[in-house]
């Protein structure tokens, strides 16, 4: 059956952090906001009871938070000219499938990029020049700078309840913090967490190498605490079920308990779940969008006619709404012509894996994002002159593990994997396993990017999307001096036994172990049409009622995780349209 | 937008809700703020599964997986073995279940082999391994020992699964280092998971490392108890002893 549901103001597509972020800002302006979303509703203490959540077998390693490959999945290769295959089994990238994305089940870890992350190619020209750049990289500027954001990153970690502990508060330095912050407004809503003896370790061989320790800002809320839409969240108690687990304790902020029960109390709010958006709807010169359409689970087919669309969905699918919709020009690898799908970037990683003698961890009290890192090494904050590279990485203590399915092959290289030396061997490496790792940047390049796939489909017929990616050599040099990096910090730590190692010197795989859940890109904001899909708004610069919200706007990807940036865009975007957009639809920027 | 068109709320969402009684699809929900019908189905009850009887796999694959299952974690002194912990319960279980039939894998065609880095492309079920691999187990075993699998040395039999991961050993229905793999992720599950899923008996496996169990509290413990020796009695979600 086919059927059209009354027109809305507004149809957001997705109900994670960005779509819930910019539905209740635009519900509260009084807009009429109908929110399509893939998943099913979930309720914190309904869905994520602290009496069954504590379950290894079912949270990280069946995964059952998930969404399935069955449901949708991605083809893969490492460069042009190779066919690309699909993943067919549970990945890295850990897609949302519920009301809530991804932001139900992420670790947590609660960033606001620096102004060089918003602003690279002005840094590098500025500071090193052109020569410093690798062949085929693509660096531009978001159109949008710290300052910029400033107030909207303020406002997203007060909706957060984000712990941690501020290094400069208007300008000025304080003990305790990361002192290569960008200035911020205000301290952390919360204070940062209690740390773990493996975090007391890094600090202190850190501190005596010249660097400055600081507690990774967090999504798990450092004490009681009433956000900015009035809502009371719960201090994290370190359970260490956390990344991939709804949190039942109120204590982790996700758009569930920082949001939704706000937003579902405003009559001018609907959402309809477990319906599968597949069209972006335009006119036929595809000058506007005159909203979506979606399957529901019953294989209906329904309109959502909107006056604007918003698609807040994950950065591959937002890629992949457009490409399917036919709006804007998809980016061609042999001309370099073309924006939707360019500008693609992962993240790079490199790890070293430390053995202690006689110690007790006791791993299993952690968080997702229970770490203390320097950022001495991270963005532009070291001269990287004769290095041949930029960017860098924030280098971790992270405790976020200590189920022991997860653990159970964590012993030193040269151990049994199985028998009585293996029992041996993990009784005593799950209490001296600790690890340190490099968040690294991650910068785009010309044969970086998505496409449609032109064999494998969806359970609806269309077309998969096609990811084209491997490390460029900036990514292969940084992810090394990285690695090299966090080797001496684990030898200054005193551990037995180290292994270092950096990701990018393997080729892309999306079962790499250790490996990151995060990409951005192939929607990106900035400010030349040529370069960019949208405007420094958000806004399509084709279709102007057209928003793609969320880490596909990211020409580039920080040494950090993704998500508060995505919040603070969010809110950037959701005021530009209240204050600019309402008053005068059309393009927000003109050339 | 005309400013207009924000005005009609009230309008809209009268329709809105009309709309979505008429067409509510089974699963699909139109689910309107302020109406307060946004429950969500609460997930069926835990319980623990029944070890009396087997649900997947025959008596002789269970008692086969049993003994491959003992070598790979054998009773010793730092606790009992895989089979007592109750690991084949677990595994029959697991593939009675929707791991059994990798339910959640895309298995669309064309299936060809890739390289490496693209991941496992077959569409075979775990349940399909099993049976095809436990069959082989004993075939190949007879051809090279004479002997099946149970009736092996242990040193062989250490050898022989040696063989199978290292690949040097292969299968001719399944890869046999797949295989091994899918055996020894298993076991190690059985071993670790909670004992409501029907392994870890005694909480075995927790013990062993000292792990808590379902917990969901350590505030007493972060600081208190930093870097320090922690006698644990774990805790089941379900399972009592």
């Amino acid at each position: 059956m086919h059927y059209k549901r009354p027109k809305a103001d507004v149809v957001i597509v997705g109900l994670g952090w960005a779509g819930s972020t910019m539905a209740e800002e635009l519900t509260r302006a009084g807009l009429n906001v109908v929110a399509i979303e893939r998943g099913a509703w979930r309720d914190t203490s309904t869905s994520f009871p602290t009496t069954r959540n504590p379950d290894e077998l079912s949270g990280s390693i069946r995964k059952d938070i998930l969404q399935a490959p069955v449901t949708e999945t991605y083809t893969v290769r490492n460069r042009p000219g190779e066919t690309a295959l699909p993943l067919r089994k549970y990945h890295n990238l850990t897609l949302g499938n519920n009301v809530g994305g991804a932001g139900t089940h992420w670790a947590g870890a609660s960033w606001r990029w620096q102004s060089f992350d918003h602003q690279p190619y002005s840094r590098v020209m500025e500071r090193y020049g052109a020569k410093q750049l690798v062949d085929g990289l693509i660096l531009q500027d978001w159109g949008v700078t710290y300052n910029d954001l400033e107030p909207f990153y303020d406002r997203f970690e007060k909706i957060a309840g984000t712990s941690g502990t501020a290094g400069v508060i208007n300008g000025v330095k304080h003990p305790g913090g990361n002192p290569f912050e960008d200035s911020r407004t205000s301290p952390y809503p919360t204070p940062a967490l209690e740390r773990t003896r493996a975090n007391i370790l890094f600090s202190e061989a850190t501190t005596r190498m010249g660097y400055s320790p600081f507690p990774v800002p967090s999504a798990m809320i450092g004490g009681p605490y009433t956000n900015a839409l009035g809502i009371n969240l719960a201090p994290c108690t370190y359970c260490g079920y956390c990344q991939l687990y709804g949190c039942g304790n109120w204590s982790k902020s996700s758009p569930n308990i920082c949001i939704l029960p706000v937003l579902m109390q405003r009559p001018n709010f609907t959402v309809v779940t477990e319906s599968e958006v597949v069209r972006i709807n335009t006119t036929p010169d595809k000058k506007m969008a005159t909203g979506i359409t979606f399957v529901d689970s019953d294989g209906n087919i329904g309109e959502q006619p909107a006056d604007i669309v918003i698609t807040a969905t994950f950065t591959l699918d937002n890629t992949r709404l457009l490409l399917l919709s036919g709006i804007s020009t998809p980016y061609d690898v042999n001309t370099g012509q073309g924006v939707v799908g360019r500008a693609f970037t992962f993240q790079t990683l490199s790890w070293a894996f430390m053995f202690f003698e006689n110690e007790y961890l006791n791993p299993f009290m952690n968080t997702g994002a229970l770490a203390t890192q320097i950022d001495d090494f991270n963005g532009d904050n070291f001269d990287h002159t004769g290095l041949g590279f930029i960017g860098g990485a924030g280098i971790q203590s992270l405790c976020n593990q200590g189920l022991p399915i997860g653990m159970s092959g964590l012993v030193p290289e040269g151990s049994p994997r199985w028998g009585k030396g293996w029992k041996k061997a993990f009784q005593k490496s799950y209490q001296n396993y600790a690890q340190i790792q490099g968040q690294g940047t991650n910068f785009a390049h010309r044969e970086q990017f998505m496409d449609l796939d032109p064999t494998y489909k969806d359970r609806f017929g269309q077309p998969l999307l096609r990811i084209t990616y491997d490390y460029n050599e900036n990514d292969r040099r940084s992810g090394r001096f990285i690695r090299d990096k966090c080797v001496e910090i684990a030898k200054e730590m005193g551990a037995r036994e180290v292994k270092g190692v950096s990701l990018a010197d393997d080729p892309y795989s999306g079962y790499t172990p250790w490996d990151s859940s995060h990409v951005q890109g192939g929607v990106v904001m900035g400010e030349d049409p040529r370069t960019s899909v949208q405007n420094r708004y958000q806004q399509n610069w084709d279709v102007p009622n057209l928003f793609v919200i969320g880490a596909s706007s990211f020409p580039n990807n920080a040494g950090y995780n993704p998500t508060v940036a995505v919040g603070a865009t969010t809110l950037w975007t959701a005021k530009a349209i209240k204050e600019l957009y309402l008053k005068n639809p059309g393009p927000l920027v003109r050339l | 937008m005309r400013r207009r068109d924000a005005l009609k709320v009230g309008l809209v969402l009268l329709a809105t809700s009309t709309l979505a009684s008429i067409y509510k699809p089974a699963y699909s929900k139109t689910l309107v703020g302020g109406s307060g019908a946004w429950k969500a189905q609460p997930p069926p009850p835990l319980s623990v599964v029944d070890s009396s009887r087997l649900v997947y796999l025959t008596q002789d694959e269970a008692k086969l997986v049993g003994t491959v299952f003992d070598v790979l974690i054998p009773p010793d002194e730092l606790g009992m073995g895989a089979t007592e912990a109750g690991c084949v319960t677990f595994l029959d279980h697991q593939l009675a279940g929707p791991f059994g039939s990798a339910a959640k894998d895309y298995k669309m065609g064309p299936v060809v082999e890739g390289t490496p880095q693209q991941g496992p492309q077959s569409i075979a079920t775990p349940a399909e391994i099993y049976r095809k691999g436990l069959a082989e187990l004993n075939t190949v075993t007879r051809k090279k020992f004479d002997k099946a699998f149970p009736d092996l040395t242990e040193d062989q039999k250490v050898a022989f699964l040696e063989g199978m991961e290292a690949g040097t050993i292969q299968f001719e229905t399944v890869k046999a280092k797949d295989f091994f793999t899918l055996l020894l992720q298993n076991v190690r599950e059985g071993y670790l998971a909670d004992p409501m899923y029907g392994g870890n008996r005694d909480m075995v496996g927790w013990k062993l490392v000292g792990f808590p169990g379902a917990v969901y509290d350590y505030r007493d413990w972060i600081v208190s108890k930093r870097g320090q020796k922690i006698d644990v009695q774990p805790v089941s979600l379900l399972r009592t002893t």
